[in-house]
């Protein structure tokens, strides 16, 4: 994932705070990754590599465990994030194929960020909500029984108007701009 | 060290080091016990690859020879039903995964998966389990040799070679469970990272998953 302008200063002062605030031992290795991943959303390589250099632990061995807990993430949170149920219940209805409709559709896979940042299409494990299945959570917005029609719905109404649908966000000035698709 | 005790491993007593694991006991007189993970220096073993199984008079389940120290009077049989069994199960896990294609694997007539289906008289081939296709990219980014994941059985050889052997690390694991998957930092390409190319890697890998390009 390329990163924009400004990024790498900001991960770099970001690393450096987390670091400061914590002893640099092994042990103290998770607690410092969620701290950087609380404050810039997800875990850059860049990050990965200036803890490693830090903690004194091989950057391989961080992107091992990062990669090892769901927890953590590696790529940016999309503009617009999607999460797919596949729980139980959804996954019993084809959770499965709707979130192979939104990799057709968004052109990446489960748990990458596209190239431009728009979209981030991720799975969970349970909404809450088992009787709308399959569910898929837009932009903290619920949407039940998503069938791959209706994710083209979904895709149709995140690419006109860079909302999600049925949702007002406030702070999206720019949203109108970015929809070059 | 001048104490040495005895083994008896087949009906055969043999003499070991207070403190030597089974395996490499059993190894260095003869005794074949099939073997991807372990490796001898390392004092606490990964006992991952589940193929080094024996069975141990006194002690009633099979245990892993990689892990077991001798101890005096020992009574050891390398194959029992129960044993063979593990063994097999465990064996074709790895194929399951595993790029079976022989024929244009480097590592053919060479390869630890074929000696250990020779001397345990098992196919490689997909039997009782449906193989699981894994698609990975080549990487032949190296002057010498290349990487091929889909014939990686996860041993952790060339991981040992490389951070204790060439002190590069370089190599390590990434993901969890059948996504488990032998990586660089950040899945990079071998040359793009500060890997001098010693090859300690390659010589360790005991199946094709790194070999030397040819010429």
């Amino acid at each position: 994932m390329q990163l924009v302008e400004g990024e790498r200063e900001e991960i770099l002062a970001c690393v450096k705070e987390v670091l400061g605030n914590n002893s640099k031992t092994r042990e103290n290795l998770i607690p410092i990754l969620q701290q950087v991943q609380k404050k810039l959303g997800y875990l850059p390589a860049l990050a990965m590599e200036k803890i490693a250099e830090g903690v004194s632990v091989p950057a391989v061995d961080i992107y091992g465990l990062t990669t090892f807990y769901n927890q953590f993430r590696l790529n940016p949170p999309g503009k617009h994030q999607v999460k797919v149920c596949l729980g139980t219940a959804c996954y019993m209805v084809g959770g499965d194929i709707t979130l192979e409709s939104f990799e057709r559709r968004m052109e990446i896979k489960e748990g990458e960020t596209s190239p431009d940042r728009r979209y981030s299409l991720d799975r969970v494990a349970c909404v809450g909500c088992c009787t709308l299945a399959p569910v898929v959570v837009v932009d903290d917005q619920v949407e039940g029984k998503v069938t791959p029609t209706r994710v083209d719905g979904i895709m149709l109404a995140l690419e006109e108007n860079g909302e999600s649908p049925g949702e007002q966000k406030s702070g999206t000035e720019e949203d109108g701009n970015n929809g070059e698709n | 060290m001048s104490e040495h005790i005895t083994v008896n491993i087949d009906d055969q007593e043999i003499k070991a080091r207070p403190g030597d694991k089974l395996l490499w006991a059993a190894l260095e007189n003869n005794i074949y016990i099939p073997h991807l993970c372990a490796i001898k220096e390392e004092k606490r073993p990964n006992s991952s690859c589940r193929l080094c199984f024996v069975e141990i008079e006194g002690v009633s389940r099979p245990v892993t020879a990689c892990s077991r120290q001798v101890q005096e009077g020992m009574v050891v049989k390398t194959r029992s039903p129960q044993v063979d069994r593990l063994v097999k199960t465990a064996f074709e896990l790895l194929l399951s995964d595993h790029n079976l294609n022989c024929r244009e694997c480097p590592a053919n007539r060479n390869c630890a998966l074929q000696k250990i289906a020779k001397e345990r008289g098992i196919k490689l081939k997909h039997n009782r389990l449906k193989p699981f296709n894994r698609t990975f990219e080549l990487d032949d980014s190296p002057d010498e040799f290349a990487l091929d994941r889909s014939r990686c059985v996860l041993c952790g050889q060339c991981v040992w070679a490389d951070r204790v052997g060439a002190e590069a690390w370089i190599f390590g694991f990434a993901k969890r469970g059948i996504d488990r998957v032998l990586t660089t930092f950040n899945n990079l390409p071998l040359a793009e990272l500060s890997c001098n190319e010693c090859t300690l890697c390659v010589d360790a890998c005991p199946v094709g998953a790194l070999y030397y390009k040819k010429d």
